[in-house]
């Protein structure tokens, strides 16, 4: 067989290739996306009585008020950033990131544990402190990192190590608290498959429209 | 800890369950045979051959199927290449994302064309709607079908039949494998909560504190996402890959990619089974890789549900999971499962990250990657498998003093030259070489985020990832140039991701070519052998006991050669650990 016809039948077999799955099959995809499931495939935004997007639900958000429930630490911040002051162009594009940090890297246990240092600036407060000054007994979720830096989960046990400090931030009562964390748990997937999880956002926008009767 | 262990084996259970349909289905496709999507899929092939310019019975040699496939590749790859660095000229650029690097851009290249998808690039700040659908996208059926053609190719051959047409092949699998059960696949995402939408990035202010902002990353990611499980192609729509909430929402969009990444290269050993009209030696094939799989993901799981000692101590608790890099709706037990399927099969999607896992994990992944057989890459592993299966006949012809043959074939020096140092030769050469290089220069060009031993592991990873085109990474290493739009904002490239990038290509291209020839060329001279008769002085090859035997000539050819880095790398850190850090 000839170089050029081999040649030919490469470019002719890449360009009908690349017509079938490069673009009738994706724009087929997108089209069924938006008549079928809307909700979904735009992100799964959540937004309020006005009609404006407050977040999705299913990427997470950093909350770290004694009046929220706290989300996990996040490598990127959950994605966020100040938009006066938004240098990396956080918000041009959205972000993901994790901390790649060995167990065996001393740096973990610096960050987990803290650091005292003579220079202020490299000191560390450590998450274990933080937790137990604001009287959390740490979990194991709430210590490590996640793997997007966007988890929208905390674990059952992590939620209910915050029930007393948020009940006594906003005066409600702990087993009121208790109902919405169950509300805005996410079992596992067909009763088998992934771990429950509390979804942060979804609580603390419940745990805000919430109104003791 | 006992729900854990039930999630992972019924997820391996339906694996084992769905290999002989799928199995069948595939040998019906390439055997020509009468199957469900004819009437559709009938015409529109015609139409494709006719396009493309191949006769269906033209069938090709050795040669010229290897022939074919470079020849492809390189205008696929110059088309891929073309679309990312002109991706700031091109439509559905909603961030405005000017053009990588050209080392990110042809790393990224080479790495999408071999079907190994490392990722030097994130998704949200390098790539255009427009790289990641046309160029990208693309590239993850071509390469998924490319493999997939070299591993009927090589049945074919094995079983004395004729290796067939590339082209044809190529066309085949993507039409009546790869495309129909990836449109069924989109769908189920996009309906479990997976993206698919040309809308840009939504800013959003936060709950907290509404001064604050948040930028939710989407684009067209359903469509993407099962191709990149289903064609073990691995390169995430995002930074972070499977770990993001968009790409993996939920335990059952990760039961979906958890066999769709398997489900090829289990199921083309029953193939196999079928060409060869012997189911039972398919079965005792198959428990080979599965055996190893099942070891690698219990040492794995365990070092994550015990969790990390020194943390443990400070939570006052004895075990507590390891969840650094993990996220809650997966926890130790899919994080794990996750991450050994992803290294045994050569997909490298991650849903956690690798490098914060327990050194028991950086052992199973490594040695996945160094064996290649456990399962392996899309067509390719089951013909590796099977080189090592003709060099186990050579060894236990040796024994016994019998002339080697497999299947009434006889083996001899070509058969053995190419199985051994073609394939699997060239694959320590790709990954120790560059690898001591990188080490030697630890400053320049290494890169390496995390001190002591599992520094070296890093290195080693990414040639392993690279070399047996796995494509996950201990993404803690400096391996990455400044994202296009850092750079216009002033960001120095690096000489480390400069280095990262072009010697990794060596390695990307090294383990993908010269073994394809190879198999291929092995392929062409079984299948030309004189067939001799089975006589009871025969070896057989479908017994347990040769089971056995193959067993120990993959862990000694396979494994010995990189034990040197595990003992240095992730089983020095698990000592360390076990001392205490500090």
């Amino acid at each position: 067989m000839s170089f050029a016809r081999e040649a030919s039948r490469a470019v002719r077999s890449t360009l009908v290739l690349w017509v079938l799955t490069a673009i009738i099959y994706p724009f087929g995809m997108i089209g069924i996306g938006q008549l079928v499931f809307p909700f979904q495939a735009n992100g799964s935004i959540i937004t309020n009585t006005q009609g404006q997007p407050v977040g999705s639900a299913l990427i997470g958000q950093p909350f770290t008020s004694d009046r929220y429930f706290n989300s996990r630490p996040s490598t990127t911040s959950y994605s966020t950033a100040d938009p006066k002051k938004d240098e990396a162009k956080v918000l041009r594009t959205g972000v993901s990131g994790a901390s790649n940090l060995a167990p065996s890297n001393p740096a973990l246990i610096d960050r987990i544990k803290g650091k005292a240092d003579p220079n202020p600036e490299k000191e560390i407060e450590g998450v274990i402190p933080r937790l137990q000054k604001a009287g959390v007994k740490p979990t194991a979720d709430l210590v490590y990192t996640s793997g997007s830096s966007l988890d929208p989960h905390i674990t059952p046990e992590g939620a209910r190590a915050q029930i007393a400090r948020v009940a006594k931030a906003r005066g409600l009562q702990p087993n009121q608290l208790e109902n919405l964390v169950n509300q805005n748990t996410d079992e596992r997937s067909l009763g088998i498959f992934g771990e429950p999880g509390v979804n942060v956002l979804k609580l603390n926008l419940a745990l805000d429209a919430f109104k003791p009767a | 800890m006992l729900q854990g262990w039930i999630q992972i084996a019924m997820t391996l259970l339906i694996l084992v369950a769905i290999t002989p349909f799928l199995g069948r289905y595939m040998a019906r496709v390439f055997q020509e045979q009468r199957t469900i999507f004819d009437p559709i899929l009938n015409p529109v092939e015609r139409l494709l051959y006719s396009l493309v310019g191949v006769r269906t019975r033209e069938d090709m040699t050795g040669w010229q199927y290897a022939r074919a496939i470079l020849y492809s590749n390189v205008v696929m790859g110059l088309l891929i290449f073309s679309i990312i660095t002109l991706q700031q000229f091109l439509p559905l650029n909603p961030t405005g994302i000017p053009a990588p690097t050209w080392d990110t851009a042809l790393h990224t290249t080479i790495s999408f064309i071999t079907n190994t998808n490392q990722q030097h690039y994130s998704g949200e700040t390098y790539l255009s709607y427009a790289s990641q659908m046309w160029g990208l996208g693309y590239h993850m059926f071509t390469s998924a079908a490319t493999g997939i053609a070299v591993g009927i190719a090589f049945i074919r051959g094995l079983t004395g039949r004729p290796l067939g047409n590339f082209y044809v092949d190529l066309i085949r699998a993507i039409t009546r494998v790869l495309l129909p059960i990836s449109i069924a696949g989109a769908i189920v995402l996009i309906a479990a909560g997976v993206p698919e939408t040309l809308a840009g990035p939504v800013v959003v202010p936060t709950l907290e504190d509404p001064a604050i902002s948040q930028a939710i990353a989407r684009g067209p990611v359903a469509h993407f996402e099962i191709i990149k499980e289903l064609g073990e192609n691995g390169g995430g729509f995002f930074a972070i890959n499977s770990a993001h909430p968009f790409e993996n929402p939920n335990g059952w969009v990760n039961l979906i990619q958890l066999v769709a990444i398997l489900s090829i290269p289990t199921s083309l050993i029953y193939t196999y089974g079928i060409y060869a009209n012997n189911l039972k030696q398919a079965w005792l094939v198959y428990s080979i890789p599965l055996a190893i799989l099942v070891v690698f993901i219990i040492i794995t799981a365990i070092g994550e549900y015990n969790g990390n000692p020194a943390v443990n101590a400070l939570l006052g608790v004895d075990q507590a999971p390891n969840l650094e890099g993990k996220e809650v709706r997966f926890g130790w037990a899919q994080s794990a499962l996750y991450a050994v399927i992803t290294t045994a099969s050569m997909c490298g999607a991650v849903n956690s990250l690798h490098d914060s896992f327990m050194p028991n994990g950086g052992f199973s992944t490594l040695s996945n990657m160094f064996l290649q057989i456990v399962f392996g890459g899309q067509g390719t592993g089951t013909a590796y498998l099977f080189a090592y299966l003709i060099l186990a006949v050579f060894v236990t012809g040796l024994m016994v003093g019998r002339t080697p043959e497999f299947f009434g074939r006889k083996i001899e020096k070509r058969e053995v030259v190419l199985a051994s140092f073609l394939i699997l030769l060239v694959h320590p050469i790709a990954i120790l070489i560059p690898g001591a290089i990188a080490l030697a220069f630890p400053d320049q060009l290494s890169g390496i985020s995390n001190p002591g031993f599992h520094g070296l592991s890093q290195v080693i990873y990414e040639y392993a990832s690279a070399a047996a085109n796995n494509g996950s990474g201990f993404e803690g290493l400096g391996d990455s140039q400044p994202s296009p739009i850092a750079i216009a904002g002033g960001a120095a490239t690096t000489t480390t991701a400069l280095w990262w990038n072009l010697s990794t290509c060596f390695s990307l291209l090294a383990g993908r070519y010269v073994p394809i020839v190879a198999l291929l060329l092995l392929a062409d001279s079984m299948s030309r052998k004189q067939p001799v008769p089975a006589t009871t002085g025969t070896l057989r090859t479908d017994t347990g006991l040769f089971t056995g035997v193959t067993i120990g000539v993959i862990l000694i050819l396979g494994a010995l050669e990189f034990f040197p880095v595990l003992a240095l790398g992730p089983i020095a850190e698990a000592f360390q650990i076990a001392r205490g850090i500090g």
